[in-house]
């Protein structure tokens, strides 16, 4: 009987191996299909059957696995891309095939030093600092969008819908008679990077841009890109370091070489090679991102407690300093990229964990900073009356006051059981492109009704 | 019997729906449920249960937990929750329709012969 049960284990395990290559079914599904089968053992043997007939019989019974996989592809797309990204070029056939690596690795190479050359030319051509700074998002972002619209192969339509808002952005930026160093110049600077990377979306959705699911894998991509531009950073900073330590000992200045050519290359270069290595390596990435949100998630609400302690101590809210709106601006934008970042890393069917927990949390602490800020910001307007910076911060703000009660509200019900954790992402994917819109109004409309200051 | 593939997937959801409705049960449970509400006659591809149960755990319909079987394994468990319930008193009211239609077409035409012969 022992030795009967050996061979049955020994059955099972080969079959889960064997389950467990295709990328769509999980270790989770694989459990629950082992004690399916398992199941249907047990009670065959029962009718009779010895453990071989058995077990033919349950493996038969349970479906071809090319069938049955296919089914758990069409319910989780979402590690689908996994498989795709495994996919070896040669078993997709000849005729119609994806480009094959080397000419991908081409394209890539090609657009990097595009966008480097773009750069160089933009630093050769605008004379002053303003100018640069309000195209360098436009020099580099077509280059990005390229890419990802080469390698969905994306239609007239598309490329149009990407074209026009760029055209408009980009000759907004150029014909407004800016006041040098005002704040709509300022502003205009900081916001037209948000509509981009919303064009830049568009190129990675492609047809599919209602797709939520869609929505939500440009999240991902958009996480890992920074992780991987992050890497390439330190490893080229670590690179250029020692090169330029070596060549200053023996007596040659690499500053101007560095300055000049070396960063207008590398620093958008690596953003299209980043790119390249988040769609080529996806599922290198995907193992760590889950665990880098769940250290920082409670990090991020050490310091938000922190700051709001700070906040409150200080006391007179109306004396707040302008720069610390600021800075807290950017800490809430964090938190929500923190959140988004989580959010698409998290398999939607685990049940409630202490992390989402520990999320919402961050996202009750990250609305509690808000309500400060915007009640400082609003006693300050009442104080000093209005200006563009006070309004887009303002605008901000209230954008992610609505972000972060909804996100809460529906994360709050996920945890009690009333909701799926699907509603909440859904919720974030249809939110997001507000920011953008709020980003065109700040840039296309401010400039005029604040008369270009 | 055989019973068309396409009905078989229609009739999947409220099935599964309406033995949930009963009580929380694991996937094999499930089965082994439609086997014997059928009379052994519905004939599923094993494997193609969990799919759709995760899609209605993704709509909402139903919840699941991982427990232990008594051999001591993980096992997952299903609840029917609130919209399920809904959802299943919608497709209640469809198929009572379609049944209801069915039923005086039956009546009103005879029973084609061949069937009878091969199936009877």
């Amino acid at each position: 009987m022992m030795a009967h049960d050996d061979e049955l284990e020994a059955q099972v395990d080969r079959w889960r191996g064997y389950v467990l290559r295709r990328q769509v079914i999980s270790s989770a599904d694989v459990d629950e299909l082992e004690d399916h089968l398992r199941g249907q053992v047990a009670d065959l043997r029962a009718t009779g059957l010895d453990d071989d007939e058995a077990f033919l019989v349950a493996i038969k019974r349970l479906g071809n696995v090319d069938a049955v996989s296919r089914e758990y592809a069409r319910e989780h797309s979402d590690r689908l891309w996994k498989q795709l990204a495994l996919v070896p070029d040669s078993t997709l056939g000849a005729s119609g095939a994806p480009a094959p690596r080397w000419r991908e690795l081409a394209v890539v190479i090609a657009l990097a030093v595009g966008a480097g050359v773009a750069v160089r030319a933009g630093i050769a051509w605008f004379d002053d600092e303003g100018a640069l700074a309000r195209n360098v998002g436009l020099l580099v972002a077509p280059f990005l969008a390229a890419y990802l619209g080469w390698k969905r192969q994306v239609g007239v339509r598309t490329v149009a819908a990407i074209a026009v808002p760029f055209v408009v952005l980009a000759v907004a930026l150029n014909v407004y008679p800016f006041v040098p160093e005002g704040s709509t110049e300022v502003l205009a600077i900081i916001h037209a990077p948000v509509i981009l990377w919303l064009l830049v979306g568009l190129a990675y959705v492609a047809e599919s841009w209602r797709s939520d699911g869609r929505r939500m894998d440009f999240v991902r991509f958009t996480g890992e890109l920074a992780i991987y531009y992050t890497l390439l950073a330190l490893g080229g900073g670590v690179l250029l370091g020692l090169t330029a330590g070596v060549l200053q000992l023996v007596g040659i200045d690499p500053e101007p070489v560095i300055t000049e050519w070396v960063m207008p290359f590398a620093v958008p270069g690596a953003l299209v090679v980043a790119a390249w290595l988040v769609e080529a390596k996806q599922d290198v990435v995907e193992n760590i991102a889950p665990v880098l949100t769940r250290i920082f998630t409670p990090l991020t609400i050490v310091m938000l407690v922190a700051v709001l302690g700070a906040l409150i101590a200080s006391g007179g809210l109306v004396e707040v300093d302008r720069n610390l709106l600021i800075l807290m601006d950017a800490i809430l934008v964090l938190v929500l990229a923190l959140l988004l970042y989580s959010i698409s890393a998290r398999d939607p069917l685990a049940p409630p964990a202490l992390a989402d927990w520990l999320q919402l949390v961050m996202v009750v602490a990250a609305l509690a900073v808000d309500v400060v800020m915007l009640t400082a910001m609003l006693t300050r307007i009442a104080e000093f009356g209005t200006s563009p910076n006070k309004i887009a911060a303002l605008g901000l703000n209230l954008l992610l006051l609505v972000h972060l009660v909804v996100s809460a509200w529906r994360s709050a019900r996920f945890l009690r059981g009333h909701g799926t954790f699907s509603e909440l992402e859904r919720w974030q994917t249809r939110y997001l492109p507000v920011y953008a819109a709020w980003a065109a109004v700040v840039v296309i409309v401010f400039p005029p009704l604040f008369d270009f200051a | 019997m055989r019973i068309d593939k396409d009905l078989v997937a229609a009739s999947a959801t409220p099935l599964v729906l309406g033995i949930l409705a009963d009580g929380d049960l694991y996937g094999y449970a499930i089965l082994k449920r439609v086997g014997e509400l059928s009379g052994g006659r519905m004939q599923w591809t094993d494997g193609m249960l969990y799919p759709l149960l995760h899609r209605l755990e993704r709509l909402g319909h139903v919840s699941s937990s991982w427990g232990t079987s008594e051999s001591g394994r993980r096992r997952k468990h299903y609840t029917i929750t609130s919209t399920g319930r809904a959802a299943l008193a919608e497709r209640q009211a469809q198929w009572t329709v379609v049944a209801d239609a069915l039923r005086q077409v039956w009546e009103t035409a005879p029973r084609p012969a061949t069937v009878v012969e091969a199936w009877a």
